[in-house]
């Protein structure tokens, strides 16, 4: 049975389902929320149509994005466990059509940005697929234990083009934004590889726990938890916002720090279950929605900026 | 290579799925680049 589906796998065509996995829905979800934030929380007005469109142009790039990269990835994935399930090393889908789907959703993504939103937008959107699938994917991720800092900046833009969106230019706001997102990922990334790192290792790619061991990863993740803190709340210093997301930013950056210290200061003592690190992860995902949903609370209820 | 039966009948629902939801995809455009039309006159 088994080596009947794989001499036919590859004669079949690929179903719809197969190619809405390989634009990662997932990480999109966080994408599409983070950039309808930016956009919500910019000053000015943008017609509700041509605000979905900006929204929906962010999510078919990152879709794009994502299919660039598992093109790319495709060998690396089937030797995780984790990634071993995704259509292309399930051999579901033929790698030329990945990479042909993906460039087409990000043409058409930052194509339709430009004609209905506005081209500095579309300029941004276009610097960070070119960063996530290039930069990222392609380039440093295979070279260097710093490729989750780096990969960062691409999770980042989303609230950048957001607010761009409704403004048409870059100031110190979005930028805050893009900056908080950056400085959240390597300790969210890296509690997520301390427990699946045994994967990064066989597969060869260079992920910080195993380069520089767990005791410096930890040790950095506390680093940028107490950066996180700071870079948090200076949109409410810098005046860009008000109390409702500033308390809520200290209260969020702090229960971040609290979660972080104790697996920032234990080591591996035969303690497998690794449950500081499971717990910081799945709160690292709340920690991102929760202040977001406050930084644009505290633009609809207070109207600042 | 002849495909089975079997094999013969996931290529047609494969393929039917794949047009369908690309059917979808290009009717949810024209209804966009419409939407967008209006809110850019009327704007």
């Amino acid at each position: 049975m088994a080596m009947n589906t794989v001499s036919t796998i590859n004669a079949m065509p690929a179903e719809w389902r197969d190619f809405f996995a390989l634009t990662k829905p997932r990480v999109m979800s966080l994408v599409v929320f983070t950039g309808l934030c930016g956009l919500l929380a910019a000053p000015g007005n943008i017609h509700p149509v041509i605000g979905f469109t900006a929204v929906l142009c962010i999510a078919l790039g990152a879709g794009g994005a994502g299919a660039l990269n598992q093109w790319w990835e495709a060998d690396i994935d089937a030797g995780m466990k984790r990634t071993a399930r995704r259509p292309l090393p399930q051999g579901r889908l033929r790698r030329t059509d990945a990479r042909d789907f993906g460039i087409a959703l990000c043409a058409a993504s930052v194509i339709i940005m430009g004609l209905a939103v506005h081209w500095l937008a579309a300029a941004i959107l276009a610097g960070s697929i070119l960063y996530y699938a290039i930069i990222y994917t392609i380039w440093l991720k295979p070279r260097t234990p710093q490729n989750i800092v780096i990969g960062g900046g691409a999770g980042a833009f989303p609230p950048l083009i957001g607010w761009v969106a409704v403004t048409g230019e870059i100031t110190l706001m979005p930028v805050l934004l893009f900056a908080i997102i950056f400085v959240w990922t390597p300790p969210h990334f890296w509690a997520l590889a301390l427990f699946v790192q045994s994967d990064y290792a066989k597969v060869g790619i260079p992920m910080m726990p195993v380069v520089a061991g767990e005791a410096a990863t930890r040790r950095q993740m506390l680093a940028y938890a107490i950066a996180l803190l700071l870079v948090s709340l200076a949109p409410w210093w810098v005046g860009g916002t008000g109390a409702i997301y500033g308390v809520a930013a200290l209260v969020l950056s702090g229960l971040f720090l609290l979660l972080t210290l104790p697996v920032a200061l234990r080591r591996r003592d035969g303690d497998q279950a690794m449950r500081p690190e499971k717990r910081l992860f799945a709160y690292s995902v709340f920690y991102l929605f929760a202040l977001f949903t406050a930084l644009v609370a505290d633009r609809l209820l207070l109207g600042q900026g | 290579m002849a495909l089975t039966p079997q094999e013969e009948e996931r290529l047609k629902r494969a393929r039917k799925g794949r047009n369908i939801a690309l059917g979808l995809v290009l009717l949810a455009m024209v209804v966009l680049f419409y939407a967008i039309t209006i809110a850019k006159v009327s704007g």
